[in-house]
């Protein structure tokens, strides 16, 4: 009886062995074929495209080849970066104002490059700060960050940086619902419904220069608005943006803003919009923004604070702003090559919604409404609808397009790439991720003109496919070849931050678009330059010290300074005389505050340095510029405060026997 | 018709040689290609009648290393009469259009040519000088290595590569050159067989 117990027991643990070790493998070896050969760049050789990855919480953007996956380089934008001293410089600093002071940080979530007749044409690429809400200008000649927005009346900024077909705005939509700025703000939070609004913000950007300009805000019901993209071809003129919490909801949202079974997709026709500022419709209200831009000539960025913008009432205008209302907590809102399907992305629906903008038009036309939603009309689903795609996956975020007729979404809950035809809505494949994919890029798949050979999957979890690195691991970025009928997975690499959004472009693009390899240093116009060694020169100002300073392989001039003191407020102005591609210097001083500074050649930076020990401090050169690199270096006497060590400085020679004392 | 007289031919070739003359005084006479690993796009000296052209300020920087001396126009009289000689040799090819005498044409080939040859030795002299006369203290010191370019063609130096030749000037005069010599070629054969 035990005995047969004891078979028995056995039989369900092997039988249940069994069965376990029978279950499908995930992940695995997923890549197979030549995928390594496809991937495979020789040394020497480039890369097809480039990819710009958001660089989420680093607030900064980096830069990668496709298909090797290798990165190129982190481009500081929100962020301060020690590695280059953007942030800390005395000329960077002005980029990271606000108005609300310095903010040496962000959530880099989007990123939008420069769009002409709806093609990338190269030039900028733009990024969002999701946090304190900016918009920066990236200059792809340089790789600099070249601007940067504050946004007033928003509160988070996520459906931006996205562009119209010929870059003539750039918009950002408020995540977050809050009184605007020229309204009491000191409200109950209870009150949600009757004083929170949203705001769009329309900046314009200049053609040639780039310039931007908050040109001016839409004034909107208070919901979450959370992606957007512009209309391209018949819908140019119109831009959509997902809304979510249209519940209104203030507290435990992820119940209470999931409670109606539609949000919406908001229609803006922004042709419309400007008519009425033309007309005079819009108001002038009070509030305070920076306006940030860098100078290349003088190597400087200026901050400017303004105090009013335009707000243009969309509530009161009835026919610039429609809503289409969307299944169920909209998330993407994707606009397919020709601009006539519009996808939005329910993260909590089972389905994918299309709308058409042909039937949108029509609808208007016939005021098709179902009612409206403080004062905007809201369309009938049926009438604005081109069709669902049935049982896609679940939790579908993000959709991009190959130019072939082919949409590609995301599953973050089922962690897939699914791709479907656009106008007959079936599903034609299906590729798993690693895992929990959010955003996807196609190398100019959001634009009129997709370079549909590549899609790249950007990851929110990466358990076991890397090397551990302790409870934090690497985010990650996967490559799949989408050129056949059938996405096949190439790659996975690793990206710096939390990567959202991506943009691409063919490499030749970028790379011949007039790329700057220094600067002309005939054209260095900052305040402080040295221009040569004969230039150099030391200079107090009451307790301010300037040291006009040079570099060049492989010595600083002047490399002697005595006659600094405890206390006193050192600026180490330095200009790279060098004028050759790839010879940047560094400069760093023993206990410095703040941090290095690498400067390109040609450039001018200035590094603030309050010494507060007596002795001798050494700098140096921190980036390896040639075989004497580590003689490139010089020595700093500090005094104690009120010494009578007279103030002097050389180069190649020792100084007079007065300053021995 | 004289003897000593010159073809319509030989004329015309003689205006060509004026006009090559006057064009290379536009362009590089003559450069020096350098490659090493760290310069793959290469870096250039060229020399031209009036100036040294190209990456001088990269390569001056450079010969600190070895203790070269750096490389400034003003410091070559050349520069100051080279414009006027191949002015010369331009107008001499223009006027024994009208001196219309095949011995002339004769005599301005042999100036060319010794010419050329005291270039020639005026460039060497200096490649030595440069390549030679170096600071003692310099950081790189390497037991019996010079730094003379090549006259003409390719030599290593260290870590450099370095590729003389004439650039489009260089070869404009060499042009002149051969068209002066199968103009007196041309003429005294010509003449002889009469």
């Amino acid at each position: 009886m035990k005995n047969k117990f004891v078979k028995a027991i056995l039989v369900i643990v092997l039988g249940s062995a069994l069965f376990t070790s029978c279950k499908p493998k995930n992940s695995g070896d997923a890549v197979s074929g030549d995928a390594a050969q496809r991937v495979y760049v020789a040394p020497g050789k480039y890369d097809e495209f480039y990819n710009f990855v958001s660089g989420g919480f680093s607030g900064q953007m980096s830069v990668y080849g496709l298909p090797s996956g290798r990165m190129l380089k982190v481009v500081p934008i929100f962020s301060q970066d020690p590695e280059s001293g953007w942030g800390f410089s005395e000329e960077t600093k002005p980029m990271l104002n606000t108005s609300e002071g310095f903010i040496p940080w962000d959530d880099q979530h989007h990123l939008e490059l420069s769009q002409t007749n709806g093609e990338v044409d190269g030039r900028w690429i733009f990024a969002n700060a999701n946090n304190t809400p900016r918009i920066a200008r990236v200059d792809l000649k340089r790789f600099k960050t070249a601007e940067i927005i504050e946004l007033p009346n928003s509160a988070g900024n996520h459906s931006s940086p996205f562009i119209t077909e010929n870059t003539e705005y750039v918009v950002a939509g408020t995540r977050f619902g809050v009184p605007g700025d020229y309204e009491n703000g000191d409200v109950p939070i209870n009150t949600y419904k009757e004083n929170f609004k949203g705001h769009i913000s329309f900046i314009k950007v200049d053609k040639e220069s780039g310039k931007m300009d908050l040109s001016f805000q839409l004034r909107l019901p208070g919901v979450n608005f959370d992606l957007s993209h512009a209309g391209k071809g018949k819908s140019h003129g119109w831009f959509f943006f997902t809304c979510y919490n249209s519940e209104q909801a203030n507290t435990l949202l992820e119940v209470n803003a999931s409670q109606r079974d539609k949000d919406f997709i908001m229609a803006v026709n922004w042709k419309k919009a400007e008519e009425y500022i033309k007309a005079g419709k819009g108001k002038i209200e009070k509030t305070k923004y920076a306006h940030n831009t860098w100078n290349d000539e003088t190597h400087t960025g200026t901050s400017v604070i303004k105090d009013e913008v335009l707000v243009l009432d969309a509530m009161a205008m009835k026919d610039i702003c429609y809503l289409m209302p969307c299944p169920k907590s909209p998330h993407g809102c994707d606009v397919d090559p020709t601009g006539e399907y519009i996808v939005g992305s329910g993260k909590l629906a089972a389905l994918i919604p299309v709308f058409s903008f042909d039937k949108m038009i029509n609808a208007i036309g016939k005021k098709d409404y179902e009612g409206d939603y403080e004062g905007i009309p809201v369309l009938k689903y049926n009438s604005v609808l081109h069709g669902e795609v049935q049982k896609p996956g679940l939790g579908p975020l993000h959709t991009e397009f190959d130019g072939k007729g082919n949409a590609y979404t995301t599953f973050f809950v089922s962690s897939e790439v699914v791709k479907w035809d656009i106008k007959t809505l079936k599903v034609l494949d299906r590729v798993p991720t690693y895992y929990s994919v959010g955003h996807l890029c196609i190398p100019g798949g959001d634009s009129k003109k997709p370079f549909g050979k590549y899609l790249i999957a950007y990851n929110k979890i990466t358990k076991d496919r890397y090397l551990p690195t302790g409870p934090e691991l690497t985010q990650s970025a996967q490559l799949y070849d989408i050129s056949g009928d059938k996405m096949q997975l190439l790659l996975d690499f690793p990206t710096i931050g939390e990567p959202h959004y991506a943009q691409a472009a063919p490499a030749d693009l970028i790379r011949n678009n007039g790329q700057l390899k220094i600067y002309d240093i005939k054209k260095n116009n900052h305040p402080r330059v040295a221009k040569g060694e004969k230039e150099t020169k030391v200079v107090r100002e009451g307790n301010k010290v300037h040291v006009y300073m040079t570099m060049v392989r492989s010595h600083f001039s002047p490399d002697n300074i005595e006659g600094i003191k405890v206390g006193d407020d050192v600026y180490f102005h330095i200009t790279n005389l060098e004028q050759d591609w790839d010879v940047p210097h560094g400069f760093s001083i023993r206990r410095a505050q703040t941090a290095e500074l690498l400067i390109m050649p040609g450039e001018t930076s200035t590094l603030n340095w309050k010494p507060t020990k007596v002795g001798i401090v050494p700098f140096y050169c921190t980036d390896f510029c040639s075989a004497l690199h580590q003689e490139m270096s010089g020595y700093i006497r500090v005094s104690p405060a009120g010494s009578n060590v007279p103030l002097s400085y050389s180069l190649g020679t020792n100084l007079p026997a007065s300053s021995t004392k | 018709m004289k003897e000593n007289n010159l073809t319509i031919l030989s004329k015309v070739l003689l205006v060509i040689v004026g006009l090559l003359f006057i064009g290379s005084l536009f362009v590089p006479m003559w450069r020096i290609e350098l490659d090493a690993p760290q310069y793959p796009e290469g870096l250039m000296l060229q020399l031209h009648a009036n100036k040294i052209g190209g990456d001088v300020d990269i390569i001056n920087g450079l010969n600190h290393y070895i203790g070269m001396a750096t490389l400034h126009t003003e410091n070559f009289f050349e520069f100051t009469i080279l414009p006027y000689v191949f002015g010369t040799f331009a107008f001499i090819s223009l006027i024994l259009v009208f001196i219309n005498n095949r011995k002339a044409v004769f005599g301005f080939l042999i100036t060319f040519v010794l010419f050329v040859i005291l270039s020639g030795i005026d460039f060497y002299r200096w490649n030595y000088e440069y390549g030679h006369n170096l600071d003692p203290n310099a950081a790189i010191k390497v037991p019996g290595m010079a730094y003379q370019p090549p006259l003409i063609g390719y030599k290593q130096l260290l870590n450099f590569g370095a590729y003389s030749i004439p650039d489009i000037g260089g070869w404009m005069l060499t042009g002149a050159g051969i068209l002066l010599f199968v103009v007196v070629l041309k003429e005294f054969k010509f003449k002889k067989s009469i």
